[in-house]
């Protein structure tokens, strides 16, 4: 199978459109692919998509690690990843060869926690972990996981290099509110570790010579009135104990940001056939291409597959009428007409959303992957979509 | 319409949140929600706080500001009367700024927060705040009396409030802002209007339907959605199965539609009766289709069984083949209407 050329066949065949095809082994295969990352919006598949990914390219011969962020349970269980314990572990039942896979979940505490311990002295690590304000910020803020995400990424990429285990990352990315979240979340931290509020914050801790000038008095007022006093003390406390990691923390997030805009990364923005899914992967292209980052291309995760006949929607609920008029009763006949006519009218709906995608971001290799009848949360499942992804022909 | 109206099952709520998995289409259920809703004379304010803009392209109207516009008529009633749709997109921001002025009035004070960055901290940094800041605004338009120079210039009140809200995983911690402020702030007005928002939350005033497909994983996070909601004794609304597959077989004829024993014969001669041209391509085609078809529906059977076990009431949308337009959520706000969601 492997580098042999293959051409689309099938119901793939049929989408007649204008975007170049993405071609994904060429992608897994090549040695100088690095790090691959997947995103777009909620529930178009980008985990099922990642993990496919990450088990074809195991079996095609390279040593991945696959980072996800939220598996569905039955998914992460196939793959011995439920216990969460944010290290990597190998995955069970990969086909034998020279590749490997092992697969780890996203703990986003214990990735914050192990930051801090790493960072400052187990002393005032301890104090950082204690304040309230820390516990919010590592388990709730918005932002956080799309952080850490990136943080594991950089972690894992500088062990892999020193060690040798992985040649090849794949990372799955938070289902974020926006597109926004996951290239903004380094931006986001150097903005807020720059902000000119913190270093309002820190001024009482740093002594009260320049800042205690214009509007710093009305500022804490006001603060205290909002917030209330030991509100604004607990916050204080934490940023000043949070002072020392931030050059730290703010050093790591740009490295990873510059991994990421490497020519060893490839993104590929992960959609369905929807209008919101595709107007984020179109926003999301955009961005991508805003920040120099390197887009490998487009996936469209469960495209309805075109039926192979060449009766038209019409024509089909035209006959369903005269079959009414003719029984005065619903016919079998009549019920597979409909259902004929309305997934014809899904395909064409579909292709004319994809189509309307490509004209306006032409040069983005596209890769459609058809609907399955079944859903997925096994490794012969992921190998199944591996395959579709690379545009074999679905199996019977 | 000629059937008699149905009363809706939830007459005492005032806020109903609308969550649900991304990609199930709870922003479309919403939608069509606020349109069911606004009947009678009603008006109903529909609220966005996820920066999408979803409403804005679902009604086809330009980008909504921080200000409440009325964008659609409501689906008329038995007797053709129809109330009024409004719409407002929430963003934390505005929603600070407008709470600073109403309650503080800060004057050269909140211009220097502004400077300081401390609006951009408060709503895009500190944990928990921004939640507040937006559920905090909901709070404010649901009030019997409203000052005047809010997001409503008029003061404009409700009878309905629909909350397109964030998705699932997200919606307990979302609404729970109680719990996300806990430790951070013990004593002080932010604690206390986290207070007065939750006794509206919690209280029967307020239901939180959940919006899933039929499929594994969007109906196991619904229940697990549910059960963080009542842990967090968060008042749970229904369930609405949206994206529904159409039944236009009957069970024996699925059955035989699996197990490829549908009568082939007479499919070919009723093709022929109605003037379609049969060759094997067609017929193998419509088979197939009918398979597939009917190995889905069996899983959403499963699916289906394990949402009425739930213990909720639930509504059912079915897909609309060519997408949903204005039309399509008219439609389905009738269908939500009929079902007795409102």
């Amino acid at each position: 199978m492997r580098g042999k050329q293959r051409t689309r066949v099938g119901p793939l065949a049929s989408t007649g459109e204008s975007a170049p095809a993405l071609d994904v082994d060429a992608l897994l295969d090549n040695p100088a692919t690095e790090i691959i990352v997947c995103c777009g919006s909620g529930g178009v598949g980008k985990t099922t998509t990642s993990a496919s990914l990450a088990l074809r390219a195991a079996e095609r011969g390279r040593k991945v690690v696959v980072l996800t962020i939220d598996p569905a349970r039955r998914l992460a269980q196939s793959m011995g990843i439920e216990a969460l314990d944010n290290t990597p572990r190998p995955v069970v039942g990969v086909q034998e060869g020279t590749g490997s896979l092992d697969a780890m979940m996203l703990d986003m505490k214990r990735t914050f926690d192990e930051v801090v311990e790493s960072q400052a002295s187990p002393e005032k690590a301890k104090q950082i972990l204690e304040n309230p304000f820390y516990i919010a910020l590592s388990s709730s803020f918005a932002g956080t996981q799309e952080y850490m995400a990136m943080e594991k990424l950089g972690q894992l990429y500088r062990d892999a290099k020193k060690s040798g285990d992985y040649d090849l990352i794949v990372v799955d990315t938070p289902p974020s509110r926006s597109a926004l979240d996951f290239l903004d979340a380094p931006e986001r931290l150097s903005s807020f570790l720059d902000g000119k509020f913190i270093r309002l914050l820190l001024a009482p801790a740093r002594g009260p010579a320049r800042l205690m000038t214009a509007g710093f008095g009305v500022i804490t007022n006001a603060l205290t009135k909002i917030l209330g006093a030991t509100v604004l003390q607990d916050l204080q406390m934490f940023v000043a104990a949070f002072d020392t990691l931030f050059g730290g923390f703010r050093q790591r997030a740009e490295k990873t940001f510059r991994l990421l805009q490497a020519d060893g990364t490839a993104f590929l923005v992960i959609a369905a056939p929807e209008p919101d899914a595709l107007r984020e992967a179109a926003y999301f292209v955009d961005r991508l291409s805003g920040e120099d980052m390197p887009l490998a291309g487009l996936v469209v995760n469960r495209a309805s597959v075109a039926p192979p006949s060449e009766l038209g929607a019409d024509e089909a609920m035209g006959a369903v009428e005269k079959l009414r008029r003719r029984d005065g009763e619903p016919s079998v006949t009549a019920g597979l007409l409909r259902l004929h006519a309305a997934r014809t009218r899904i395909v064409e709906r579909e292709a004319a959303l994809r189509e309307r995608f490509s004209v306006a971001n032409p040069r983005v290799a596209t890769a459609v992957v058809p609907a399955l009848s079944t859903d997925v949360h096994d490794l012969d499942g992921l190998r199944r979509i591996g395959g579709l992804l690379a545009g074999e022909a679905p199996s019977a | 319409m000629s059937t008699p109206v149905t009363s809706s099952d939830w007459p005492r709520v005032e806020l109903h949140v609308v969550t649900g998995k991304g990609g199930t289409g709870k922003s479309t259920v919403a939608a069509a929600l606020a349109l069911a809703l606004a009947s009678r004379g009603n008006n109903v304010l529909l609220c966005e706080v996820e920066g999408r803009q979803g409403i804005a392209q679902m009604f086809d109207v330009s980008p909504l500001p921080y200000e409440e516009r009325r964008i659609a008529s409501g689906l008329p009633g038995p007797k053709g009367n129809a109330g009024n749709v409004f719409a407002l997109h929430i963003d934390a921001e505005s929603a600070l700024l407008e709470y600073l002025a109403m309650y503080y009035k800060l004057g050269r004070a909140g211009r220097a927060l502004d400077r300081f960055g401390v609006i951009d901290f408060a709503t895009t940094v500190a944990p928990g705040v921004r939640d507040v800041l937006l559920t905090g605004k909901v709070f404010e338009a649901a009030r019997a009396s409203r000052k005047k120079g809010t997001s409503s210039k008029a003061g404009q009140k409700y009878d309905a409030i629909v909350l397109d809200a964030p998705p699932t995983g997200r919606i307990a911690q979302f609404l729970n802002v109680n719990g996300e402020l806990a430790g951070l702030a013990k004593a002080g007005p932010i604690k206390k209007q986290a207070d007065t928002v939750m006794t509206l939350f919690r209280s029967p005033r307020t239901a939180i339907h959940l919006v899933t497909v039929l499929e594994e994983m969007p109906v196991q996070e619904t229940a697990d959605g549910i059960a963080d909601l009542r842990a967090a004794e968060l008042p749970v609304g229904g369930v609405v199965v949206n994206l529904a597959r159409p039944r236009d077989l009957a069970d024996d004829e699925l059955k035989a539609a699996r197990e490829g024993t549908l009568d082939r014969a007479a499919i070919e001669s009723d093709l022929r009766d109605v003037g379609i041209a049969v060759d094997d391509v067609l017929v193998d085609g419509l088979l197939t289709e009918a398979h597939d078809h009917a190995e889905r529906r069996a899983l959403e059977d499963g699916q289906r069984e394990l949402v009425g076990e739930m213990g909720v009431p639930t509504y059912e949308l079915e897909r609309l083949p060519s997408g949903v337009d204005l039309g399509g959520l008219y439609d389905l706000a009738a269908s939500l209407r009929e079902q007795g969601m409102a």
